[in-house]
């Protein structure tokens, strides 16, 4: 069955890298814009792994996985966090807001996948 | 194109927006905004391109936008405060960060000493703040698992890689409730350690509770895997649980060495956070600093979720109570153009058909006739639609500017503050592309000319710093755009001297200031002395002054001595269609453009007076106006009929000015597609453009301000009227266009 | 820019051969985009005596010069047995009336002959060259400088004062 993944992310290069990437391997794709946007879609996206970056206008990553984890439907929904941040307080903020996994940017798809593939079955 | 090549082509766009925004924001902060979200904005502008420049591997781009990116998340963080010559390096950072982005784009390159001279100046800003450590933050609670080690580095130095034969690993897994919690499972690690080598499990169930005191969310397994693959790394094996470390008990032993002590939260110091990709581990590794040894044991330090939750609904708040942005899609401009000459051709065709049909002598009430007027409407409401589709505010134009007024400035030596007005009013398109080179133009005249040195302005009463505005608004369906300086004005004893010299008008000329000021955009007037690098270039304001005719629109100025002069241009709202009056003079059929027409009367011989030899008036009600015949003007005919035979249009020109035009009979009003005269050929005095009517046959549309002037526009020829062979015509008094005749 | 009206060495070119009163033109068939019969142009006011008016080209508006007024022959008078040669002249289209359309030649460079110095100036204008055909003499024109500054919004070397 073909899974679907929601990824939330404000740069429009971004969205359409990721989403170059993850459909030439298989996956559903479905965009948000940032936080806000990425709840709203969250329902009816079905996903069945998220990918969010950090820093977004009107609700950033960390309020996002928030707002995730606080929908009863997607607190086992995978997280993972694509953000070219490293910082070191920052990921252990993503982690308390229960993201599952951190990948920096720029990423390699195949690694990518990998990592999916690591959140999801 | 290859989709990673229209990615890229969609990172430059994006590129570009968000150095829009990074300077809107910038230039927020400069007039005193303090609000945060603008300086997140500003950080995540940076950010996002920093971001981008990275998967493509934009080596110079990437370097500079995270210097840029660091200091910009100081401020934001607080850390360093953002005064007015922090935000002045912050303008001027930008500058060279668009710099950088177009030459990662054209191919170009940077001017490498003020790219170097701006990180540095950046660099020493962000360390402001006093820590002049490195800079990534130290938590300093001792959750050294996410310390970020390049694995590359790594390879040979924490674990010694004796033999690349088969490795074994004896990996004790404990997950707790937290990894679960954040949706990792176990099954998918454990799957993972099998894509290493051989795997064999062993279940540890000795934590599990009575069924009835079991918390379906709570973690009670534990496993116990060897696992054994060729050249396999105890890296590689921790690689698999990086997520997870601190949310599990996890034990990683080499078979053979000596077996750890009691299960305790061990965590290694190499564990990673972050992605494998060599290339940012490498970059990673130079923002990373390495973690000191962590503490064993793990204290969890609360990150105050209620807390964060506030600030995201108060973000939410906030961001709901600004405006919300529409929601927008990206067009191919060319389907839009394309679309737009369709509908055109739509609307003439349905002229066509409806002339027609009214000349097959349908009865108006016939349910043709009714189907045809709905067609009209329908088609004037797909027209309405298709010509908003392009109409852009003018902030695409205006937002270079801030910009191009601080080099001048400095070019100059001056100082000058911008106000922009009326961002968001919307035009056409193609009237926006157009407008760019004139706004331009106009703006480093007023700033290299019109402006004065602070000294002088200092010396005359003035403020040191100058200002000019440039404002947009909608004015009787018109785009009316100023600009305008508070510097010195017209110098009009220097202009007229100037004509006079230049033979552009005759020394005992007697004329009007405003007159005067005109002249400066008459062909071949320049007043400066030497050609300046910034306005001159032997472009004048009769270039400009074309540009803005060529658009369909008029420009004016006005001036005062001392207290600065002011340029106001006046453009259609599109190009595209008008609403017509359309009118028959001397047996040629024209069209006046609805909104110069008050009213239209038929005129009566007592109202009709002489005024000199050659010129009339006519009274309405109150006033008296100039009563021109058109179809002199225009040059159709040379005997103008009695008024009172024809019809007279009240018209109002750009000025206020008002004016009555004799023509011969009105046909009608009708919406009609505007055709330019300019593409095939060349602009026509007293025709603003051509549109196509119902029965095929090109019409022309006339310039009311153009006509509005008593004196006729020329006493040369009109193609039909005068059998003459002669190619050439006698250029008239106000014609500025110069019709050098070959032969 | 004009396509180049004339052949270069050692090339082939094709040219539409047309007839004003009793002489015969040819332009480069490059230039020429369709062939159409008179329509009546509506007259622009201001215009020189060879500029006849414009009409409606499939919804775009197209100027008509009179090429024999342009070449200081005698006027048109214009008769729906006329032809227009739409042509495009650098980025414009521009109709040109002529009597009849004749032929259309193939040439090489060798076939132009170099125009007589009795021409006036007006000739020379025009005029590039002289193809002796089948005992018809036949003019090579260059349509340039068939409408004048063309050219408005200048730039800044146009203009330069």
């Amino acid at each position: 069955m073909t899974k679907t993944i929601l990824t939330v992310d404000d740069s429009r290069t971004m969205r359409d890298m990721l989403h170059l990437a993850l459909s030439e391997a298989g996956f559903r794709v479905v965009q948000a814009v940032d936080g806000l946007d990425g709840l709203d879609a969250l329902d009816a996206a079905q996903a069945d792994v998220i990918i969010t970056d950090i820093n977004m206008p009107r609700m950033d990553g960390f309020g996002f996985i928030e707002g995730v984890r606080a929908n009863e439907k997607h607190r086992a929904t995978p997280i993972l966090v694509l953000t070219t941040e490293s910082d070191v307080a920052k990921k252990q903020r993503a982690r308390e807001a229960g993201a599952t996994g951190w990948i920096v940017k720029p990423f390699n798809p195949e690694k990518l996948i990998d990592a999916i593939r690591r959140v999801a079955a | 194109m290859d989709p990673l090549a229209a990615i890229k082509v969609t990172f430059f766009q994006e590129c570009e927006e968000q150095l829009a925004e990074l300077e809107a924001g910038l230039l927020a902060m400069e007039g005193g905004d303090h609000d945060p979200e603008i300086v997140n904005a500003v950080f995540r502008a940076v950010h996002s391109i920093k971001g981008g420049a990275g998967a493509f591997s934009l080596e110079e781009l990437v370097r500079f936008s995270h210097v840029f990116e660091t200091a910009l998340d100081r401020i934001r963080s607080g850390a360093i405060e953002a005064d007015q010559e922090a935000i002045k390096l912050l303008l001027r950072s930008a500058d060279v960060l668009a710099d950088h982005v177009r030459a990662a784009r054209d191919g170009g390159t940077v001017d490498v000493g003020r790219s170097q001279a701006m990180a540095e100046a950046l660099a020493a800003l962000a360390d402001g703040d006093g820590a002049g450590a490195a800079e990534e933050e130290d938590t300093g609670d001792g959750f050294g698992d996410f310390e970020f080690q390049p694995v590359a580095f790594d390879m040979g130095e924490t674990v010694a890689e004796p033999a690349p034969s088969a490795t074994t690993f004896k990996v004790r897994f404990y997950p707790q409730a937290a990894l679960y919690q954040k949706a990792n499972e176990s099954g998918l690690l454990l799957r993972e350690l099998t894509r290493l080598g051989e795997v064999s499990v062993e279940l540890d169930a000795s934590g599990l509770p009575m069924l009835a005191e079991l918390n379906p969310e709570d973690a009670y397994l534990g496993w116990t895997v060897s696992v054994t693959g060729e050249a396999l790394t105890e890296t590689a094996v921790r690689e698999v649980f990086e997520w997870v470390d601190g949310d599990c008990y996890l034990d990683i032993i080499k078979d053979g060495a000596d077996a750890q002590p009691a299960p305790g939260p061990d965590v290694s110091v190499d564990a990673m956070g972050g992605e494998v990709d060599v290339l940012a581990l490498i970059r990673a590794a130079q923002e990373a600093e390495i973690a000191p040894p962590p503490a064993p044991v793990l204290t969890a330090s609360v990150p105050e979720p209620a807390k964060q939750k506030e600030q995201a609904l108060d973000a939410k708040a906030q961001a709901t109570a600004r405006e919300a942005s529409p929601q927008t899609i990206r067009v191919d401009l060319e389907r839009v153009d394309r679309l737009i000459d369709l509908v055109g051709e739509l609307v003439i065709n349905q002229a066509m058909l409806a002339q027609r049909v009214a000349e097959c002598g349908l009865q108006r009430a016939s349910s043709v006739a009714v189907g045809l007027d709905d067609l009209e409407h329908l088609t004037r409401e797909i027209q309405d639609s298709v010509m908003a589709i392009r109409a852009q505010p003018v902030k695409s134009v205006f937002q270079r500017f801030p910009r191009l007024v601080r080099e001048i400035a400095a070019m100059t030596g001056k100082e000058v503050r911008l106000i922009m007005d009326g961002e968001n009013t919307e035009v056409d398109k193609t009237v926006i592309e157009r407008l760019s080179d004139p706004l331009t133009h106009m703006i480093r005249n007023a700033i290299d000319h019109g402006l004065e040195s602070p000294e002088d302005r200092v010396a005359a009463g003035k403020p040191r710093e100058g200002v000019v505005r440039l404002a947009a608004l909608h004015r009787s369906g018109r785009i009316v755009i100023e600009i305008s300086d508070d510097g010195r004005g017209i110098n009009r004893a220097r202009v007229k001297q100037i004509a006079v010299d230049k033979g552009l008008i005759a020394p005992e000329a007697n004329l009007s200031d405003e007159e005067i000021d005109n002249l400066i955009f008459m062909a071949g007037f320049s007043t400066a002395a030497t050609v300046s690098d910034i306005s001159g270039r032997g472009v004048g304001m009769d270039v400009v002054r074309r540009s803005i005719q060529s658009l369909g629109g008029r420009i004016n100025i006005s001036s005062r001595p001392g207290q600065g002069s002011t340029f106001t241009l006046s453009l259609p709202l599109t190009l595209a269609v008008l609403d017509g009056m359309v009118v028959t003079v001397a047996g040629q059929t024209l069209v006046a453009p609805l909104t110069a027409i008050i009213e239209s009367l038929q005129p009566k011989a007592a109202d009709v007076k002489s005024l000199g030899p050659n010129a009339h008036v006519i009274a309405i009600r109150d006033s008296h106006v100039p009563l021109i015949d058109i179809g002199r003007s225009l040059g159709y005919r040379t005997v103008t009929p009695p008024p009172t035979e024809g019809v007279a249009l009240l018209v109002e020109g750009e000025g206020g000015a008002r004016a009555a035009l004799m023509v011969d009979a009105i046909q009608g009003q009708r919406q009609v597609v505007i055709k330019s005269l300019e593409a095939n050929y060349r602009p026509v005095p007293g025709i603003a453009a051509a549109t196509i009517l119902g029965d095929g046959r090109v019409a022309l549309i006339l310039d009311i301000d153009a006509v509005m002037v008593p004196k006729p526009l020329s006493a040369g020829v009109a193609a039909s009227t005068t059998p003459s062979g002669t190619d050439a015509a006698r250029p008239a008094p106000t014609s500025d266009l110069p019709l050098a005749m070959a032969g | 820019m004009t396509e180049s009206n004339l052949p270069q060495a050692g090339e082939r070119m094709e040219l539409i051969s047309f007839r004003i009163g009793d002489q015969e033109f040819c332009v480069n068939i490059m230039s020429v985009r369709e062939i159409r019969g008179w329509t009546p142009a509506t007259p622009l006011p201001q215009s020189p005596g060879f500029v006849k008016g414009v009409i409606n080209l499939r919804g775009a508006v197209l100027p008509i010069v009179d090429l024999a007024a342009r070449m200081g022959l005698a006027m048109t008078e214009t008769s729906e047995r006329h032809v227009i040669i739409v042509t495009r002249i650098g980025d414009q289209q521009v109709g040109l009336l002529v009597d009849a359309v004749c032929d259309i030649i193939t040439i090489g460079s060798d076939a132009v002959q170099q125009t007589p110095d009795v021409a006036c100036e007006t000739v020379k204008t025009f005029v590039k060259g002289l193809l002796a055909l089948e005992g018809r003499m036949i003019s090579l024109i260059s349509l340039e400088y068939v409408l004048p500054e063309l050219r408005v919004e200048a730039t800044g070397a146009e203009l330069a004062a």
